[in-house]
């Protein structure tokens, strides 16, 4: 039991517990003291001296984000002195921040714009300061950053060196030159930045904004010789009607099937397609390498971030990591393969687009190995190395993926709902809780279970695996054998179950990574805010909708089985090998 | 109607007090003269000379006499006051203004020899802490001395000590802060230098008293002679076993090391500091926790100044007493000052807490260079404010500048005469502190740098009234919401200016005039044809071809070409080119 104190706020006698901040202690005493640069849980910089309040026989006003409750301790949070001061320190913010607010990404969600207006900044009393306009980092696959719109909060640099142990920026300069950059200003493509786009999640502003390509994906829509196909991730569904101003947790699949579908895709396919297939070519790894001693743990592949962290980070022990391509790549194998040839269509002509909520996927679209379908087609076609392509051509985030269904003026809200297409758009259970940490893991044990008992497994709910907790670890009885099974999400969480593999000391026969904190609902393509409460939704969402099918296993799948039987033969086959497996390479941490 | 006032007091306290008496035969003296309507005679309570007899000031001479006898009243009255002439004998002769601790050894031992630093009495404060004083009794000692931290803020030192050593950790660190960077302080560099040893007792001593086993010398990559007499002096110290393991056969280890700092004016902030150390970007942390509490490593840290260690030995060596018995109420022991600026005689001094800006810049350095007036002196680097000629008899401690609008600060003190402008020269400062900012938070980072465009406008002439306002208000934001000492002092400069300089900002701001002819904007230079003896040297030396006429008509300079270099002004031998 916490020790209580009393204080007393805005002149309220009030009592709380004495291991919080100020800012906590008026917060549950319903005062609302506005915030800019804190960010509960993951930034503490005290940089933006906008929580300030006045504390009783203190010389200077305080931070509230950072100064601790005391004993006795009278807190004032609105008199003069202290809107003043808040005022004035969010002019002078604004006075160097750009005023291009009416074309901005953010421009629905951005905190600075909101909290501007909440103070009632009427006007900015200050000239802008005379920098020069910095040079965007548009280096990487994923993300853009614009210094420009930079406040030097350091939400980012806390979310990437704390919740994601990357590191991969950090401020460099100082005084009215200081700025958040990678080593060197090299850009983020050449650092250790593994897309995760967490920074982009938590930056205030627009500084930091996906790499988007819908002006691209409307070019292909148009042009009458494309046959352009989409795919969506399990965790879209689940946060797409927030953008739409439905509630946060409402699961709208069919309004976005049939969104999809109004603008003018040719098929709308889903990647719980492909998440059924991974869960077949992973369960089969996984059953092979625990029959045959192989290596151990086999650790998850569908998180690109976690790759990319992985090739950084831990080279040592990337024979571990599943061979298995993530999801959106093997439907893109698979739609320029299999269905091409059994639709008869040319793969040229094939456009995959791929709704994610990630924004590291963008980067995993265009790894230079990410070009099976065009691998499988060379000789076939006699095609020359110029016209190679891509297995996925497009990556859309969940948030532009609504700006185009904006864009085409759909009434998203009132839309009946229609469902995915044959046979790329059937999926089970299994894999609709891809989208939420845990999931995978959930979703192979269910297979592996069965295949390896040749029972029916009559629970399919493992409770263990699931919630919002960093690292959950269970003990799974397979008829008699024992697996231990750990669940990371977040690259911070992963790192501590990677140093037990790196040294040869885990438990574990599995051990599945994401690289969002709580998975896939949690990345960094979806709607802002993204929040604990946020994903603790979507999340609910998720599991709600696994209950709901009517499959819930993955070799359930009946187009997937029938890909086997058409295509692929057996999992881990020869096609397989070429169509749905990869490989991962030691990569330096600056090139 | 008084001309003169005679001042009387017996200073001699071992005696009884013969003030009465005199004063009664000088008054008489005085009427049998017929002075006693032109003289007035006052008895009064202190006259700021001490033990010294029976001392007389007669006013508005400032003529002191002291160790007076009955028998010199005829020729004080006949001679000084009647004639004006000064009597050698009595004239009260100021003792040596400077007292030195800090700097008692420096120019006297060849600072690269431990043995000459021994021979002076040196590592005989540690060999008393470790033999008879013990941790506590070490702590009250440094408690009854009263000094206080000599880095600026003057927390004082033993209650930073006690709270180290009062927290519960197996590892504690002390660093002493060498990261010395106000512009024109080299008070520490000196020290460092002129006296390694001195420094490194303080901290041998300061991490016995708190129970560290590990200490940081944290000393500024500018210093490379201050570097290499560190390392020199903490090699003699471990071959003397006066580092390392079982100090001085003690159980006491203790093991030093050089850390250097990379030229950022931040990392003198603690905080900072202790980041820069850790290997990361030296930006301030929010303070509580304190270091002495969680500080380098997250374990409890001292962090002392060079000037506060040197005191140490002195102090442990002498007794706490000794110590205190210097200085004023609040302010205990010496402070050393980098004097620079407009002065005769420029250099470190070590005064006595409590002597005045007037003392420490008049009678020690000689007033200033040129002979021109003093019109402000600037104390506590860009961090202190600028204080004005009329108060220079202010004693120096840590409040009284406070109360000032300045700060001790480090030592630094820039003398300021006439040609100085008060509007330039917070801009040189606040310009320091804008480059310097660390940029974490945005008062100091923003504020600073808005407040310097508004300094910069009214420099140039196209400041307007308001503002000032804004500046007051930048700088209230400033002072009250920066999260470190830099951004909460930077406006310092602009503040003390504005507080006791107003008119010369207005004199900037209304009559686009610089009064000290400083702002370039604001200056015309003239060749007076009335002075001018047509040599033409100003036409050869002006760098951009700006004057032209020759011999017969006489010289005129082209204001739209002149860049107001002042030249010129320099070269002309008939002071015949004016600058307004």
């Amino acid at each position: 039991m916490a020790k209580n104190i009393s204080l007393k706020i805005d002149g309220k006698p009030c009592s709380c517990e004495a291991s919080l901040t100020v800012l906590e202690a008026c917060q549950k005493n319903g005062v609302n003291i506005p915030t800019l640069c804190y960010l509960k849980d993951i930034n503490k910089e005290a940089a933006c001296s906008i929580c300030l309040v006045e504390i009783k026989g203190a010389k200077n006003l305080a931070r509230s984000c950072v100064t601790s409750v005391k004993e006795g301790m009278e807190i004032a949070t609105n008199t003069p002195r202290v809107r003043n001061a808040r005022k004035l320190n969010m002019e002078l913010l604004l006075a160097g921040h750009p005023k291009d607010c009416l074309c901005c990404d953010r421009n629905q969600s951005c905190e600075l714009r909101k909290l501007a207006f909440d103070m009632g900044i009427s006007q900015v009393r200050f000239p802008k300061i005379a920098k020069t306009e910095l040079p965007l980092d548009a280096t990487s696959a994923s993300l853009v950053r614009d210094p420009n719109k930079c406040i030097l909060c350091g939400r980012c640099v806390s979310v990437c060196s704390g919740t994601q142990s990357v590191k991969a920026i950090d401020f460099s300069g100082r005084g009215k030159s200081s700025k958040v950059t990678t080593f060197f200003d090299s850009g983020l493509a050449n650092s250790v930045c593994v897309n995760c786009g967490q920074c982009l999640l938590v930056c205030p502003t627009g500084a930091i904004t996906e790499k988007g390509a819908t002006d691209e994906v409307w070019q292909e829509l148009a042009d009458p010789k494309k046959f352009v196909v989409v795919e969506v991730a399990p965790a879209v569904r689940a946060a797409i009607g927030e953008e739409f101003g439905m509630p946060v947790g409402t699961l709208a699949t069919a309004k976005m099937a049939q969104s999809l579908r109004k603008l003018g895709f040719s098929k709308v396919f889903d990647t719980q397609f492909s998440a059924d297939l991974t869960i077949m070519e992973e369960g089969y790894e996984l059953i092979d390498r625990i029959k045959n001693k192989g290596v151990l743990p086999l650790i998850t592949s569908c998180s690109p971030g976690w790759i990319k962290f992985a090739e950084h980070f831990f080279p040592e022990i990337l024979k571990h990591i599943s061979s298995c391509k993530s999801p959106q790549q093997m439907f893109g194998a698979i739609a320029k393969t299999y269905y091409a040839e059994k639709y008869n269509l040319d793969p040229r002509n094939i456009v995959v687009v791929s709704i994610m909520p990630c924004t590291a996927k963008k980067f995993e679209a265009k790894r230079p190995e990410m070009k099976s379908a065009f691998d499988y087609w060379r000789n076939k076609l006699n095609l020359k190395d110029s016209e190679a392509f891509y297995d996925v051509d497009y990556v859309l985030t969940t948030r532009e993926a609504s700006r185009l269904i904006k864009e085409a003026g759909i009434d998203f809200i009132n839309l009946a709902g229609e469902d995915f297409d044959a046979p790329l758009g059937v999926s089970t259970g299994a894999a609709v809780i891809f989208g939420a940490t845990g999931g995978v893991m959930e979703a192979a044990l269910r297979t592996a279970y069965e295949v390896l008992t040749g029972k029916n497994l009559e629970k399919v709910d493992f409770m263990e695996l699931r919630g919002l907790t960093g690292i959950k670890v269970a003990e799974v009885d397979i008829d008699g054998l024992k697996v231990k099974v750990a669940v990371a999400s977040s690259l911070s969480n992963a790192r501590v179950l990677l140093d037990e593999v790196k040294a040869g000391r885990s438990p574990y026969a599995f051990i599945e990574i994401m690289t969002c904190p709580g998975g896939c609902i949690g990345g960094a393509g979806q709607p802002i805010p993204t929040d604990t409460a946020v994903r603790q939704k979507r999340m609910e969402a998720i599991y709600r909708e696994d209950k709901n099918k009517p499959l819930r296993k993955s070799h359930e799948n009946q187009a997937v089985q029938a890909l086997y039987k058409d295509f692929l033969i057996k999992p881990l086959g020869e096609k397989s090998h070429h169509l749905l497996h990869t490989h991962y390479a030691k990569r330096k941490e600056i090139k | 109607m008084y001309t003169k006032v005679i001042l009387v007091k017996d200073t001699d306290l071992k005696r009884e007090d013969k003030t009465r008496e005199f004063y009664t035969h000088l008054l008489d003296y005085l009427r049998g003269s017929n002075l006693h309507a032109q003289i007035q005679v006052v008895r009064v309570a202190d006259i700021g000379v001490y033990d010294e007899g029976l001392v007389l000031k007669i006013l508005p001479d400032k003529i002191v006499y002291c160790n007076v006898q009955d028998s010199d009243i005829k020729r004080i009255v006949d001679s000084t006051l009647d004639q004006g002439k000064v009597i050698g004998d009595l004239v009260f002769k100021p003792k040596a203004k400077q007292h030195r601790i800090v700097l008692r050894n420096c120019g006297k031992i060849n600072p690269e020899s431990i043995e000459e630093y021994i021979a002076c009495g040196g590592y005989l404060g540690l060999k008393k802490v470790l033999g008879e004083l013990g941790q506590q009794k070490l702590i009250e000692e440094i408690k009854i001395s009263g000094i206080r931290g000599r880095g600026g803020a003057g927390y004082p030192t033993w209650m930073k000590w006690n709270f180290a050593r009062e927290v519960e950790s197996a590892e504690k660190f002390v660093i002493c802060n060498a990261d010395e960077g106000d512009p024109g302080a080299y008070m520490d560099r000196s020290v460092l230098e002129g006296d390694p040893h001195s420094v490194i007792e303080g901290l041998i001593i300061a991490a016995f008293a708190i129970g560290a086993s590990k200490g940081y010398f944290y000393i500024r990559a500018e210093y490379p002679l201050a570097v290499e007499r560190i390392n020199k002096a903490l090699k003699q110290a471990y071959d003397y076993g006066l580092l390392g393991q079982n100090i001085l056969g003690s159980s006491f280890n203790l093991n030093l090391e050089i850390r250097l700092g990379a030229g950022a004016f931040v990392c003198g902030e603690e905080t900072a500091l202790i980041s820069s150390i850790e290997g990361k970007r030296g930006t301030p942390h929010p303070r509580p926790p304190y270091p002495s509490v969680k500080g380098l490593w997250g374990k409890p840290t001292v962090i002392n100044n060079v000037e506060t260690l040197a005191n140490i030995p002195a102090i442990v060596s002498n007794g706490g007493k000794w110590f205190a018995q210097i200085g004023t109420l609040t302010s205990k022991g010496t402070k050393v000052f980098a004097v620079t600026g407009k002065v005769k005689n420029s250099g470190l001094v070590e005064i006595a807490m409590g002597a005045t800006l007037r003392e420490i810049v008049m009678d020690i350095c000689g007033g200033t260079l040129s002979g021109k007036p003093i019109k402000a002196v600037q104390t506590g680097g860009p961090s202190g404010g600028v204080i004005p000629e009329a108060l220079l008899d202010t004693p120096v401690d840590y409040e009284n500048l406070q109360k000032l609008g300045s700060i001790m600060g480090s030592g630094g003190m820039i003398v300021m005469d006439e040609d100085d402008c008060m509007v330039d020269i917070p801009k040189f400062y606040l310009g320091f502190c804008v480059e310097e900012s660390c940029g974490k938070c945005a008062p100091c980072r923003i504020g600073g740098f808005q407040m310097l465009v508004y300094l910069n406008k009214i420099s140039e002439g196209k400041g307007k009234l308001e503002d000032l306002e804004q500046m007051r208000r930048l700088a209230q934001a400033m002072q009250k919401a920066s999260l470190c000492g830099l951004g909460q002092t930077a406006s310092n400069p602009v503040v003390s200016t504005l507080r006791y300089f107003e008119t010369e900002y207005n004199e900037h701001i209304l009559n686009k005039h610089c009064p000290a002819a400083k702002c370039n904007s604001l200056v015309t230079y003239t060749i007076m044809g009335d002075k001018c003896k047509r040599c033409g040297l100003c036409v050869t030396n002006c760098p951009v071809q700006a004057i032209s006429g020759d011999k017969e008509k006489g010289y005129l300079i082209a204001p739209e070409k002149c860049v107001k270099c002042g030249r010129c002004v320099d070269v002309c031998k008939f002071k015949a080119i004016s600058k307004k």
